[in-house]
């Protein structure tokens, strides 16, 4: 492998409850490409991007990012949580939240100024949201708030984004534009891992794949790992989008 | 006493204007930090702490026999304290979940602290008289020494808030991401409950256990509703807090015998009713007539389509009436025939032709051909066209 690793997980292992969610997990993201985290409900694919930026307890494992431990690379890394886990009726405005994405570079106390307003206003733009920069956020469509999220990643500057179902209830539209940012994050060199659903769009959208069902069944490049052999592995032989994967993947 | 006379004396009377300032100050920051209280869904944590520290008050009475505000506010402090740790306690190490938990402390400690209150009136000296005025509240029973107390806590509470407010803003709106760009959630959680416990025994005197929370509840879910911005929310709970406390402290201390703490929630309510009834956008009253401008819309397009569909059975006859009972039978779910034909007359899409005959007018035609292209593409039928 010739780019260098920007997460490295080792014989991770996660539990809720004595009931494992990850079990002996080893991953390597490698940099500047686009990762697709894919599994069943329950594969724990939300917890393995949890367990890089140290958000759920883990119960054995090492976890590096950028070759360092979390904390000391935070600045590094943009988490964009699942759409559906905060409440889009709390009293603030589409640039508020966005704003959100400079308080880590700020620090305690310090307030958002100038300069952080305009990148805010720049990566609204990215995402096609500078008429909404005032809205309230409850008036927002599924789409919307997505993209909302995205531009707040974006004004933290990260050279790890790790995106949580980015693609969850967008529409078309949306979809296309969250592709046309994740590639240009891609082409500064930047690495994206999402947790993604759609198996059709996979090869389409993402250079790397990790196949997840609480152990890793494989990960790799798409063209390599991505085929009807390993899908049916992950999702116990009920693959919810065989044909499209069957031409290409198997020889 | 009219409106005038209470204002003088609030101006003049020095216990009363003592009073009214320590109440408004209790309001003002019970009001800033129940929006925070709201918005985590904790307003049930606020009722649960000022009925855990009922036992403190009066066991830091019982054991220091006094019963100066520090004091008591100590004890209430350090109850509340406790009882916030052992909901926290039952919620991670047991499956009950947090509502039934703060219900168990809530009653548990409660009930205990009746008793010891109790106890401590049936002692044959007099010290004890007035404790269970800490029940309802009695803000006339404030002094100078309480009021500077209420003041300089309440003072630190908001500079607090202030300093930390896109912290404790980013906690509450989105605690994962908070905790990814490195913020203690649980340091900030400790920090915002201890701002909560602080502002409710503070107000544990004037207002009273069992009606505290209302204090911490009511102005922040009015304030909600007339606004979308948090740091607007917060003033205006602020300033609802002040009004309802001071308001609720004058009318107490004038009608001999009335707790403080009812006429606070009383305030208090009306406002949030007034809110929830009145405010734009969120109101009752908005909702309604939103609902029923929708509704009408929906019946004049369902008229204004009936009337299509009866000019295609007309092909070049555009000007062809119907009867209104034709109408009122294909529009037979929805009704409202006639008040959507004279929208319809006023919009200039559709004519009376005759008494109670209707046809649509050229601009109605293309409407509704545009509406139905709009929904069905380009399967919409032509009007003038032959028939099939």
């Amino acid at each position: 492998m010739s780019a260098p690793a920007v997460v490295e997980i080792d014989d991770l292992t996660v539990a809720y409850r004595q009931h494992p969610v990850l079990w002996d997990i080893d991953l390597t993201v490698r940099a500047g490409a686009l990762t697709a985290v894919v599994g069943p409900n329950g594969a724990g694919k939300t917890t393995l991007v949890k367990s890089i930026i140290g958000l759920v307890p883990v119960a054995a494992g090492r976890v590096r990012v950028l070759g360092r431990r979390y904390r000391e690379v935070r600045r590094e890394v943009a988490y964009v949580p699942q759409r559906g886990s905060v409440d889009w009726d709390f009293p603030t405005s589409v640039i508020d939240v966005v704003l959100m994405g400079s308080y880590g570079a700020l620090g305690w106390i310090r307030r958002p100024g100038a300069r952080e307003r305009a990148a805010a206003v720049e990566a609204l733009e990215k995402v096609g949201l500078e008429a909404f920069r005032d809205r309230q956020i409850s008036q927002l469509s599924g789409g919307q708030q997505q993209r909302v999220f995205l531009a707040r990643a974006l004004i933290q500057n990260a050279q790890l984004y790790l995106m949580d179902e980015p693609f969850q209830g967008v529409d078309a539209r949306t979809e296309r534009a969250i592709v046309d940012v994740l590639k240009e994050i891609r082409t500064k060199g930047r690495t994206v891992v999402a947790v993604h659903h759609a198996l059709q769009s996979v090869p389409e959208y993402f250079d790397d794949v990790v196949l997840l069902n609480v152990r890793k069944v494989a990960s790799g490049g798409v063209e390599d790992v991505f085929t009807e052999e390993n899908l049916r592995a992950t999702y116990g032989g009920r693959v919810p989008f065989l044909q499209a994967v069957a031409g290409q993947g198997e020889p | 006493m009219s409106l005038g006379e209470l204002i003088g004396l609030v101006l003049t009377d020095y216990t009363i204007r003592t009073v009214s300032i320590g109440s408004a100050a209790l309001g003002a920051v019970a009001g800033a930090l129940g929006c925070f209280a709201l918005l985590r869904r904790q307003s049930l944590l606020g009722d649960a702490i000022s009925h855990a520290a009922l036992p403190g008050i009066v066991l830091a009475f019982l054991l220091t026999g006094s019963r100066a505000m520090p004091v008591l506010v100590l004890g209430a402090a350090l109850a509340g304290w406790l009882g916030t740790l052992v909901v926290l306690g039952i919620v991670r190490n047991s499956r009950i979940s947090e509502d039934a938990a703060l219900g168990i402390v809530l009653s548990v400690f409660f009930g205990f602290g009746l008793v010891v209150l109790t106890l401590a009136q049936r002692r044959p000296t007099a010290a004890q008289a007035g404790l269970e005025t800490f029940l309802f509240g009695q803000a006339a029973t404030l002094l100078e020494g309480d009021v500077a107390l209420i003041v300089v806590v309440g003072t630190a509470a908001v500079l607090v808030l202030a300093l930390l407010w896109k912290e404790f803003k980013l906690l509450t709106f989105d605690r994962e991401f908070a905790v990814s760009i490195g913020l203690s959630a649980t340091r900030l959680d400790l920090l915002l409950t201890g701002l909560l416990v602080a502002a409710i025994v503070l107000g544990l005197q004037a207002v009273g256990v069992v009606l505290m929370s209302a204090l911490i509840v009511a102005p922040a879910a009015a304030a909600r509703q007339w606004t979308n911005s948090l740091s607007v929310m917060v003033a205006l709970a602020g300033v609802l807090g002040a009004i309802a406390g001071a308001g609720g402290a004058l009318l107490s201390s004038f009608a001999s015998g009335i707790p403080t703490g009812p006429t606070i929630v009383l305030i208090a309510t009306g406002a949030v009713g007034f809110s929830l009834l009145a405010a734009p956008e969120r109101g009752l009253a908005s909702r309604l007539v939103r609902d029923l401008r929708t509704r009408r819309r929906v019946q004049s397009d369902g008229v204004l389509a009936d009337l299509y569909a009866l000019a295609c059975q007309h092909p070049g006859r555009t000007g062809h009436p119907h009867p209104v009972a034709v109408l009122k039978a294909m529009q037979r779910t929805r009704g409202g025939v006639e008040r959507s034909l004279r929208r319809l007359e006023a919009d200039g899409w559709a004519r009376e032709v005759q008494p109670g005959e209707w046809s649509l007018t050229t601009a109605g035609l293309a409407r509704a051909r545009d509406g139905f292209r709009a929904e069905l593409g380009a399967d919409a039928p032509p009007v003038t066209g032959q028939r099939r």
